[in-house]
């Protein structure tokens, strides 16, 4: 991110499709508001930003990049022997190496079902939000705000502790409901129960942003629009599909991506609840994968390709979301 | 965001069901919160049962006692409460900077820069943590107050990791400010700083206010920083470090987990009930183009 030199900042060729003849236009709904030509003024701004961006992430991402690259354990670290580039050797033995695929399928799979189940319930209880009165919906709101604000780490120790084989509460609930089969059981033993347990605590501590968004953009359409569409005899089911859901897109976009983004990245709920990914690694995924292979084995460079992996998987899921975005015309 | 309320029909049978299903959902999604505050204020002989209730006949300061006593637990409050502070005041500065000049400037590489924040959203912030490590390592030498276990150390990071979201979502907020109000501050004479921050700034504030909410909740809850660079000064441990302590093998002391849990939620949760409101505008602003 190199701050450009600023003496070539013209005044940016109007883009869009409203470039308006002369600048009379009353103010407000011009594209890209003021379009002044401070010619230092921007980058000054922008300057601490630029600074603080540039030496806090850019740089640590060259970083990771180089030491990926190098050969990189203890020794070096302490200083006792020095770098030597590796090529691509860590990538390959990254490849060649079957956890690794084990790991990045479960870890794609995991997110997968993360995001579908954040998504179905935070869009669910976003129409059930509007279909009720006052009260519940607030009680709603709050209850989920509350898990909203919960941090990971206190969220990830409730759901263990709610879960756990012998203070639980959830499995004295299923034995009385008749599942004899867990009594006692506990959850992080078995891989599946165990990314089962994780996901539920993701799907409760994400579910209300998606919630909350959704319920806004669906308050903001236009009450007439969709009394008319009744009133023609539309069915709930046409009104939802002709007006609501291109009404709702862009935000669905934004909430879809986020979710990706989040649920790609989860660290802290595998690693508290399933004790830093689970029994003999079963329920490691990619992140918690890389933090083990830096700093509990001290392969540096074998955490840091895992890291450019991960950097490399989500840049790809930014661009898919560029494209949507600017398929809706948006400016930026 | 204007308030209309979807009113398409609905029969009442519907409505009942739809508000008695919205109130189990509530009561679910609470749940697991309840249970932390019971469980943190049942006394050892109640929480260490294998017949869980949901209630408590005696409740007791016992576990809260246990968490301010073993652990320097204070201390360590103090510590997650001032890197979040210095973390959302920083980034909330830079970010209206940076978003006054995205919003308000045509300037060469501003499409460039926004997408450029767009992305710097995306990084995982957990891969960072070997490079970051060193980074830091090479800093404490140099720069006194950042190097590793120092405070500085997870203050720094998150100030950057904030920032392209606090941006993005700014951008909206300064966009909505009327232009003629930025025409007449100067023909009034306003200077140019004068505008920025006396005009300007209180009126993005709820903006600010909003962006704040995820600057504060991305460093309260930093668990893996506070993990990877304060090895040794454990004066300067943050919350989830103190809160880990009570994981124990030889069976884990969860009156003082769920104790030290409720203490380190509350804080996060006031905030959130303090500026809901905003937040939701807020979001319903940098969502809507």
């Amino acid at each position: 991110m190199s701050a450009g030199t600023a003496q070539h900042a013209r005044r940016a060729p109007a883009k869009g499709r409203r470039s308006r003849p002369g600048s009379t236009v009353p103010a407000g709904r011009r594209s890209g508001k003021g379009a002044r030509r401070g010619t230092w003024t921007p980058w000054l701004y922008l300057a601490p930003a630029l600074v603080v961006l540039g030496g806090l992430l850019v740089y640590p991402i060259y970083q990771l990049g180089l030491i990926s690259f190098l050969e990189y354990t203890q020794a070096q670290v302490s200083g006792g022997e020095a770098t030597t580039f590796q090529g691509f050797a860590n990538y390959a033995e990254l490849f060649g190496d079957s956890e690794f695929w084990n790991v990045a399928v479960a870890t794609l799979l995991f997110a997968a079902v993360c995001v579908v189940s954040t998504l179905a319930v935070g869009c669910a209880l976003a129409v059930l939000l509007t279909r009720v009165r006052a009260i519940p919906r607030l009680a709603l709101m709050l209850a989920a705000l509350g898990a909203w604000a919960t941090p990971a780490i206190t969220g990830s120790t409730v759901w263990v502790f709610l879960f756990d084989p012998d203070f639980g509460p959830v499995n004295k609930v299923l034995v009385w409901l008749g599942l004899s089969g867990f009594e006692d059981y506990s959850w992080t033993y078995d891989r599946y129960s165990a990314f089962a347990l994780v996901l539920f605590e993701v799907v409760w501590c994400s579910f209300p942003f998606v919630m909350v968004t959704v319920y806004a953009g669906i308050r903001a359409i236009p009450t007439e629009v969709l009394e008319a569409a009744a009133l023609d005899g539309a069915s709930t089911w046409r009104i939802w599909r002709t007006i609501m859901a291109p009404m709702l897109r862009p935000i669905l976009v934004v909430v879809t991506i986020q979710s990706i983004i989040w649920d790609f990245k989860v660290f802290t709920q595998i690693y508290v609840m399933t004790n830093g990914g689970g029994i003999a690694g079963q329920n490691m995924v990619l992140n918690v994968y890389a933090y083990q292979k830096a700093f509990a084995s001290s392969q540096y460079s074998l955490g840091s390709a895992i890291g450019v992996v991960m950097l490399l998987i989500l840049l790809a899921v930014t661009l898919v979301y560029l494209r949507l975005l600017r398929r809706q015309g948006e400016e930026l | 965001m204007s308030h209309s309320r979807v009113s398409l029909r609905i029969r009442r049978p519907w409505r009942f069901a739809a508000e008695v299903t919205a109130l189990i959902v509530a009561a679910v999604v609470a749940f697991p919160l309840y249970w932390m505050v019971l469980s943190a204020f049942k006394p050892e002989g109640e929480i260490q049962s294998t017949e869980p209730r949901p209630w408590t006949g005696s409740p007791s300061l016992d576990s809260f006692r246990r968490v301010f006593e073993q652990q320097d637990f204070g201390r360590y409050f103090l510590n997650s409460l001032f890197v979040a502070g210095v973390v959302v005041v920083a980034s909330a500065l830079i970010a209206f900077l940076a978003a006054t000049a995205v919003a308000r400037f045509k300037f060469r590489f501003r499409t460039t820069l926004l997408i450029m924040f767009l992305v710097a959203q995306m990084v995982p912030i957990e891969a960072l943590t070997i490079p970051m490590f060193f980074l830091m390592r090479d800093l404490g030498e140099t720069v006194p107050g950042v190097g590793l276990n120092t405070l500085g150390s997870l203050i720094l990071p998150h100030i950057a990791f904030s920032l392209p979201f606090a941006i993005w979502m700014l951008r909206g907020f300064v966009k909505a400010v009327p232009e003629a109000l930025e025409e007449a501050a100067y023909l009034d004479g306003a200077s140019r700083s004068r505008f920025l921050w006396q005009i300007l700034f209180p009126l993005v504030f709820p903006g600010l206010v909003a962006t704040s909410v995820f600057s504060f909740i991305s460093a309260w809850n930093d668990f893996l920083f506070a993990k990877s660079f304060i090895i040794s000064a454990t004066e300067n441990s943050t919350l989830p470090m103190a809160l880990l302590v009570f994981f124990k093998d030889e069976g884990n002391d969860w009156g003082g987990i769920m104790a030290a849990s409720t203490v380190m939620t509350i804080p996060v949760l006031i905030f959130f009930v303090l500026v809901q409101r905003r937040l939701v505008s807020g979001l319903g602003g940098a969502v809507k183009d």
